[in-house]
């Protein structure tokens, strides 16, 4: 018997089928079965801070703030169909608008970081509201465009520092507000992703990606609809640029680099697109790894495009839809 | 008269460079984000053949413009080809790819590799002469950017209506299913698109880059102006591939003259927005209108 009259077979295993419905409810078990990979991740997630060394204290910090750009990258390219390959934008947004409210009028920073996540997202869903009314490949460009024309734009005017930034903006009182902070966040917008795209909001948003017609013919506005996820997710990516001004007390050029655009769409693609738990794995994957090879400078960013071009090419469902099979389903070999 | 013949050459940069991305776009649907990628690419392989393997102008001009096209290929049959039909993956590969040339060119230690960093990387320019036309002083350089890029154009002209393999290419431009149904293997035409495109950005490298110096910034600069032209003009249209690069380049020049050349990106930028909220699909966009617009 040869290997190709063999077929693998995949089947649930019985506790998936138990613990669907309402009636996992009466069960330990089956509620467990459901919670458990839940409750490992939040746990690992609250724990990890309380064992790291200062220095990997940072760079946990700076994996959370690349998780949270990969929800929004996960969130606009699969449950709306705006791919965004200009998330930098977003960061630089936030964090000069917060970085200058502290450094000119000396605004605190619990005043700050919320004006500059407001302002941020406010500003970044004006820049993008012109493609928004366009299908196709047209919000992907001017995203792209963005950050490098806001970068020219600073170095033209030469306001805000120009090529030399600002330093000495306030930092967060300790390490610890630091982190729990970043985690808080990271949590909150995981799992409000995960509602919302299930609600009639997500809904409407994913039909609008499968067949904005259609919804247009229902009569809804779905240019209003782009707007508000567009929103949503440059809020987030504001609120990461105006903590990560005040985690480093720095800001300049460098937030609209090509590593926040291109390392949260790694971790996505690595992770597994539209799981949006399986962004933030590949962030506190790829993260600690790039941290490893701080020295090589540029080596970085080709690092993430080959790992991106290689999980796209060969395995695109990604991290989480494997483990997810692997826990959900169980597989044999067949006789055909 | 300066502003009138400086744009003139500036709206044929333009054009050169939005060619490539254009034909591209035009034939396969494919947003190639490794455009800029390849222009810097081949100016750095003729410099290595000129400096490195000291081959003589022409020759490295000829053998950097086969990588090129070359790899346009690779990139189709290894990357992009799998991804077909998929629009998220494409944008992203090609962006990935992009990115994995431009920054590769950064990298330094590897295998001896020094990394191209810093201001000494030039081309030499064909004739290094200047000559006076209406009063105006020209370099030869710009005049070949006008004479070859002018015949560039026209090439292409010529292959897409008078040639079998460009009458392919547009029937696959124009409707891809129908073509598919007389026997026009829709992946070869994205292949061949993909591989003229990249010797396009490669002609326009090399036409361009002797006017100054070589850094690998320049590939993002040349994706933008790219990108523009595409936009502003219609994605997938030709009459406003032409009508947009002289729009963009006589303003970039008249900009640039006002008020210094820092402000060129926001004088593209500023072009794309109107455009956008006013007439949304280019200003020739008239045949895609309905497939782009919601």
């Amino acid at each position: 018997m040869t290997a190709s009259e063999q077929r693998k077979k995949r089947i649930e295993r019985s506790i998936t089928v138990r613990s669907r419905s309402i009636y996992a409810l009466s069960s330990w078990r089956e509620m467990t079965f459901l919670l458990l990979p839940r409750a490992a991740l939040v746990a690992s997630l609250c724990i990890l801070p309380l064992v790291l060394g200062m220095y990997w204290q940072r760079v946990f910090c700076a994996a959370a703030i690349y998780a949270m750009l990969a929800l929004a990258f996960d969130f606009l390219a699969q449950f709306v169909g705006l791919v965004c390959l200009g998330l930098s934008m977003f960061i630089g947004l936030g964090g000069y608008i917060s970085g200058g409210l502290n450094h000119y009028w000396g605004w605190p920073i619990w005043l700050s970081i919320p004006a500059a996540s407001l302002a941020g997202a406010v500003l970044g869903t004006l820049a993008l509201v012109p493609c928004l009314r366009l299908r196709g490949v047209y919000f992907a460009i001017i995203s792209f465009m963005l950050p490098l024309f806001l970068v020219s734009l600073i170095i033209a005017t030469s306001i805000l520092g120009s090529t030399e930034g600002i330093s000495s903006l306030d930092n967060l009182p300790n390490i610890w507000i630091e982190q729990y902070l970043i985690i808080g966040a990271l949590l909150l917008v995981l799992f409000g992703f995960r509602r919302l795209v299930t609600e009639d909001f997500g809904v409407i948003l994913q039909g609008i990606k499968d067949n904005d017609q259609a919804v247009k013919a229902s009569g809804i506005d779905i240019t209003a609809y782009r707007i508000k996820a567009v929103f949503l997710a440059a809020c987030i990516g504001s609120f990461c640029g105006a903590y990560l001004s005040h985690l480093y007390g720095w800001l300049g050029l460098s937030m609209f680099a090509m590593d926040f655009s291109i390392l949260p769409i790694a971790a996505t693609v690595m992770g597994g697109m539209g799981t949006l738990a399986g962004p933030v794995i590949g962030a506190f994957i790829l993260t600690p790894l790039s941290e490893g090879l701080r020295g090589f400078g540029q080596l970085r960013v080709v690092l993430y495009s080959l790992l991106l071009l290689g999980f796209i090419l060969y395995k695109p469902e990604g991290i989480l839809n494997y483990l997810e099979r692997k826990y959900f389903q169980f597989e044999r070999w067949e006789k055909v | 008269m300066e502003i009138i013949i400086y744009g003139a050459v500036n709206s044929m940069v333009f054009m050169l460079v939005a060619s490539g991305f254009a034909l591209v776009y035009g034939v396969s649907r494919i947003p190639n984000f490794a455009h800029g990628a390849i222009y810097v690419l081949v100016g750095f392989l003729a410099w290595s053949f000129l400096n490195d393997l000291k081959l003589p102008y022409a020759l490295a001009i000829l053998l950097s413009l086969l990588v090129s096209a070359l790899l346009g290929v690779l990139i189709y049959r290894f990357v992009l080809m799998r991804l077909r039909g998929m629009p998220t993956s494409e944008i992203i590969a090609s962006f990935a790819v992009s990115l994995v040339i431009l920054e590769g060119l950064r990298l330094q230690g590897i295998a001896g590799f020094k990394g191209f960093i810093g201001p000494f990387y030039s081309l030499p320019p064909f004739l290094d002469a200047k000559v006076k036309i209406a009063g105006v002083f020209l370099d030869w350089q710009r005049l070949f950017i006008l004479g070859l890029g002018s015949l560039v154009l026209l090439a292409i002209y010529l292959f897409t209506h008078y040639s079998k393999a460009g009458l392919k290419l547009r029937a696959i431009a124009q409707d891809e299913q129908a073509a598919m149904m007389l026997g026009i293997n829709s992946d070869r035409a994205a292949m061949m698109s993909l591989a003229l495109g990249s010797a396009l950005a490669g002609t326009a490298a090399i036409l361009i880059l002797p006017l100054g110096n070589l850094a690998v910034e320049q590939g993002y600069h040349v994706l933008i102006r790219a990108l523009a032209v595409c936009i502003v003009g219609g994605l997938g249209s030709w009459a406003g591939t032409i009508i947009a690069s002289l729009v963009l380049g006589y303003s970039v020049i008249l900009s640039t003259k006002l008020f210094g050349g820092v402000w060129e990106s926001v004088v593209l930028v500023g072009t794309i927005i109107v455009i956008l909220l006013l007439k949304p699909s280019g200003l020739m966009g008239k045949q895609k209108e309905l497939e782009e617009r919601v």
